[in-house]
């Protein structure tokens, strides 16, 4: 998965948003917010820094210590719940 | 020697629970901005209108003529308050009396009344039934509207394009979302019945809800400007909790509009935006919106501002707006002595207590 991306919300999107440690995320142009979990959360600020998926992962995984297939599985999860949410 | 506090007379406090007028958060950004500085004078229309005993915002408060008694009796009653109350500044801040206060404009800075308004022709080309012309000229996506005189086009427009659901509107005020021609031609009755004919169809917009609210200065710039998404209404639509945004295109679509009309005064945007992200225009208020107190959440306290550019003061600097402040209304009970509402009643006018 080397320098893969996935296919994300417009990343200006996903930047503009305000996360809070809670989990509370807020999106100042249209005015939603959302709640994530921890996971979700860490998910969202990597993918704030980068779309590199391979890089996403292995962040991932020094965190929570998961295997490659979890952590691949939950960004490719989220990633979907993101374009739900954005798209 | 004691300096006379300058007296601003704010109209519109009519404050109901469903759909509240914007007087009263006028009087309170008025307020916060200037303490017991300076002296609110409120005027309304109903002696149930709540805002009229909150003694905290208005130091005194009279009754009007309605705006459907004409432009006479209203300068009139205006003239008598302005022989007691030396009032500086008048902000009107209700659709049905706007009309007459344009027209009366001249006559209101000859009593001493000053205000900051649109002229006639720019009030008017942002009325209704020409935004879509108004949108066209300024380069902004809006929904068609026709002009109805009659209910009969709701039980063949699906044959000519126009199809369900579409909003019924008023030419001032109101605006109904209908499904089908019976709730249609309800929602025609209805309006006309309380706005009076023509009565507006607007194409639905799928999407959500933005508001701006804002000031032009009269030469075609925009101030201050602070935006707002409802995030709950009442049963009437109004918003009853909503939450401060902040979008630059949503922000150049009001500095187009603004520049179009060279706008005087207080305005409201309302727009949709659809599911691609395009902000399609809705309607444009001549005023300021009941949600003005938001302003003075977010640090732009336009009320404030307006004062300001009445008195040919200059423009003080706007903070960049707070996405995320949120506002909730409550329901509050006042509690006033008869003697006061018979006051009102009998007298058209009164002294509220400070509920404070």
């Amino acid at each position: 998965m080397a320098g893969q991306t996935l296919d994300f919300p417009n990343v200006e999107t996903l930047r503009r948003l305000a996360l809070s440690e809670s989990g509370f995320i807020f999106d100042p142009v249209t005015g939603n917010s959302f709640t994530v979990n921890h996971t979700g959360q860490a998910v969202l600020q990597l993918i704030q820094q980068t779309l590199d998926i391979e890089e996403i992962i292995q962040k991932l995984q020094a965190v929570f210590e998961i295997d490659t297939l979890v952590a691949e599985r939950d960004v490719i999860e989220f990633a979907g719940q993101l374009r739900g949410c954005f798209l | 020697m004691k300096t006379k506090l300058l007296t601003v007379a704010v109209t519109g406090m009519n404050a109901l629970p469903d759909n509240p007028g914007p007087g009263l958060a006028v009087a309170r950004c008025l307020r916060e901005a200037y303490g017991a500085g300076i002296r609110i004078v409120g005027l309304g229309y109903d002696a149930l209108d709540p805002g009229l005993y909150l003694g905290q915002y208005c130091d005194s408060v009279y009754l009007l003529s309605y705006p459907l008694n004409g432009a006479d009796l209203l300068l009139e009653r205006l003239t008598d308050i302005q022989a007691v109350e030396k009032i500086d500044i008048l902000i009107p801040c209700l659709d049905a009396e706007l009309p007459l206060m344009v027209g009366l404009a001249e006559k209101l800075a000859g009593i001493g009344l000053k205000t900051f308004m649109p002229d006639a022709e720019q009030f008017e080309r942002r009325s209704k039934a020409r935004l879509p012309e108004l949108a066209e000229a300024a380069g902004i996506v809006y929904p068609e509207v026709k002009t109805l005189a009659n209910p009969q086009f709701f039980r063949t427009c699906n044959q000519v394009g126009w199809t369900y659901p579409l909003v019924v509107k008023g030419v001032f005020y109101d605006a109904k979302v209908v499904a089908n021609p019976e709730q249609a031609v309800a929602a025609f009755h209805s309006i006309a019945q309380e706005w009076d004919l023509p009565v507006l169809v607007q194409r639905f917009v799928a999407g959500e809800e933005y508001n701006l609210a804002g000031i032009g200065d009269g030469r075609g710039n925009l101030l201050g400007e602070v935006m707002m998404k409802k995030r709950a209404v009442t049963t009437k639509g109004k918003a009853w909790a909503g939450v401060a945004t902040a979008d630059e295109i949503l922000a150049e679509v009001a500095r187009k509009l603004v520049a179009e009309l060279q706008w005087k005064g207080p305005l409201e945007v309302e727009v949709m935006r659809d599911p691609k992200g395009v902000y399609q225009l809705i309607e444009i208020n001549p005023r300021f919106p009941a949600w003005i107190y938001l302003s003075h959440g977010v640090g732009r306290n336009l009320p404030a501002l307006l004062l300001e550019l009445t008195m040919g003061r200059p423009a003080p600097a706007m903070p960049e707006p707070r996405p995320g402040t949120m506002f909730i209304r409550h329901a509050l009970e006042t509690i006033v002595p008869m003697s006061l509402f018979e006051t009102l009643m009998m007298q058209g006018q009164c002294t509220p207590e400070n509920q404070g």
